[in-house]
């Protein structure tokens, strides 16, 4: 529970730290994008040194971007295994029925393996450079065009923030419903998966009452102090666009070009 | 039962981080039938205190002797289910661990993780409701409709279902009127005398400690620093400004007096009918 990196953030005053929140996010939507450019070993090289300069200027130690990943190391070997063993093409090195390994499958899927890294190294480093209040805020500006197409942004923000504030309070409760009953006598982890599936009742009952009451609570504090939805508001933290924020949407626009550069027509194989 | 903690040191790791050290050797040795009372202020280790009595909270060094089960570093699975078995542990706030259909299955609920058969635990869960003052009518209905006083009674009950050795409470009465509050504790006192049990209590309440405890034990920073008897403890008033730990009132006002008249007393007086009587035999009253 407490081991998940992807959405932790870790205070600092790197460049990266001091990006606006608007453009880290549009720059790391973009790069999940442009990924898919990459098609030989070069756009993949460039797209690394990439990820991982931006990884340095983050001023995280890399063991931790790591940990980020061990989580979803499982999903991302599943998949890689469906490439190398679904992909034919080029030399075959083990035919057997309709699984083969091929030589484009074993290139597919490092190139999978690597995409996923990468994708969940960006996505961490904006996460660990960037407060959740500072990303919320920044999810709310970006998507404010679509209040036209009647779309509540504001309200769905407010619920965004509002959830990433009591994580951590919902992980501490979680923790002491499982205190509580585990010197009731409940042991988690043991018998049958049955078994173990009735053990979560006893917490998910008593989180789910306190979360409904915590809403309720919640509600009304913002009400008795004149919340209305819909109402035009002002941003209490202000965001300021600067130089290095454009900047760094340039970059972005010149690995693309770098990209469109290296790529090799129709993909592998050609 | 006695509990027995030999140089016990403890940590929470939290994934890759490792808390400061919670409690930090700890000896202490609590007889059997005891009634201990643990006070220090807000992270002083006194909710870890409790939770290494029960096997929550496993020392990184040294070991806990319960009875005679013995918890230290490293895996105790059979011991823990049996030391979780002889002591029951009353969280703060304990109606949060409410969650079952009924008020009779919410009580049934430990007694049967502990093996006990379904018809005599559900003896078992009318007769401690009867015990914290409920009417057994409310067995049958939903724990969530009713009021915070009958739910904390119900969640304790839940506990002394189980029929432990060891009480171990965490603030029983936080949250209650005084009414309630004086009522909740009685009813703690009055089981531990009945059922001969050794009972730990951590509250903020100087008064109920010198109602109800006959020992004290006095926590900082995971350290205890004081532990004995509680008249010998609130004797001393300069220790115990040292740990910013209050007096009883009527201790305070036996000081009072004594400064202002020049007499002392002939004992410390916890409640205030020791002092109405000690004042009486000095000839102040």
């Amino acid at each position: 529970m407490n081991k998940l990196i992807l959405g932790r953030y870790f205070p600092g005053d790197s460049w990266l730290h001091r990006l606006d929140p608007r453009a880290k996010l549009l720059a790391g939507v973009y790069f999940i994008f442009v990924l898919f450019l990459a098609n030989n070993w070069e756009t993949y090289l460039v797209l690394g040194l990439f990820t991982f300069a931006v990884m340095r200027l983050s001023d995280v130690k890399f063991g931790i971007y790591l940990r980020g990943v061990r989580p979803l190391i499982w999903l991302i070997l599943f998949t890689v295994f469906l490439q190398i063993l679904f992909t034919a093409g080029g030399e075959i090195y083990l035919d057997w029925g309709p699984i083969t390994i091929s030589e484009f499958g074993l290139i597919n899927g490092v190139y999978i393996f690597c995409r996923f890294v990468m994708i969940i190294f960006i996505s961490t480093v904006i996460t660990l450079t960037t407060k959740p209040i500072d990303l919320t805020d920044a999810i709310n500006i970006l998507l404010r065009p679509l209040q036209k197409l009647r779309i509540p942004v504001d309200e769905l923000s407010l619920m965004l923030s509002i959830s990433l504030r009591f994580i951590p309070n919902l992980l501490d409760e979680t923790q002491k419903v499982m205190d509580a009953q585990r010197a009731r006598g409940t042991e988690f982890g043991e018998g049958s998966l049955f078994r173990q599936m009735k053990t979560l009742v006893p917490i998910f009952l008593p989180l789910f009452v306190s979360s409904l009451n915590r809403a309720e609570d919640m509600a009304n504090a913002m009400e008795v102090r004149g919340y209305q939805s819909g109402e035009k508001r002002s941003i209490f933290r202000q965001l300021y666009w600067r130089r290095r924020d454009t900047l760094s949407l340039f970059i972005m626009i010149l690995l693309t070009t770098l990209l469109i550069w290296l790529r090799t027509e129709g993909g592998i194989g050609h | 039962m006695q509990l027995l903690f030999d140089s016990v040191t403890a940590d929470y790791q939290l994934g890759p981080i490792r808390s400061p050290r919670v409690l930090r050797s700890i000896d202490m040795n609590l007889k059997s039938g005891s009634f201990t009372a643990v006070i220090g202020h807000t992270g002083s280790g006194k909710s870890s205190l409790l939770k290494a009595m029960n096997g929550l909270l496993i020392p990184t060094d040294g070991q806990i002797k319960i009875g005679d089960t013995v918890i230290k570093a490293g895996k105790n699975k059979r011991s823990l289910k049996k030391i979780r078995k002889q002591v029951g542990m009353v969280f703060q706030f304990p109606e949060s661990q409410l969650f079952a259909e009924t008020v009779e299955q919410d009580i049934c609920f430990g007694p049967l993780n502990f093996g006990v058969p379904l018809i005599k635990a559900k003896k078992m869960a009318r007769d401690v409701l009867i015990q914290v003052g409920l009417d057994p009518i409310i067995l049958t209905k939903s724990p969530f409709s009713l009021s915070g006083g009958q739910k904390r009674r119900v969640a304790i009950a839940g506990i002394l279902a189980m029929q432990p050795e060891v009480l171990v409470l965490d603030e029983p009465g936080a949250g209650l009127d005084p009414a309630g509050k004086k009522e909740i504790l009685s009813l703690i006192a009055s089981w531990h005398h009945e059922k001969k049990l050794t009972t730990v209590l951590v509250t903020h309440d100087m008064d109920d400690v010198a109602t109800y405890a006959d020992d004290v034990i006095i926590m900082n920073e995971g350290q205890i620093v004081m532990h004995g008897d509680k008249r010998s403890i609130f004797s001393e008033e300069k220790e115990l400004k040292k740990w910013h730990v209050d007096v009883p009132d009527a201790r305070r006002f036996q000081l009072r007096i004594e400064q202002e008249t020049g007499v002392i007393l002939p004992q410390v007086c916890l409640t205030v009918e020791e002092l109405a009587e000690a004042l009486i035999e000095v000839n102040l009253a």
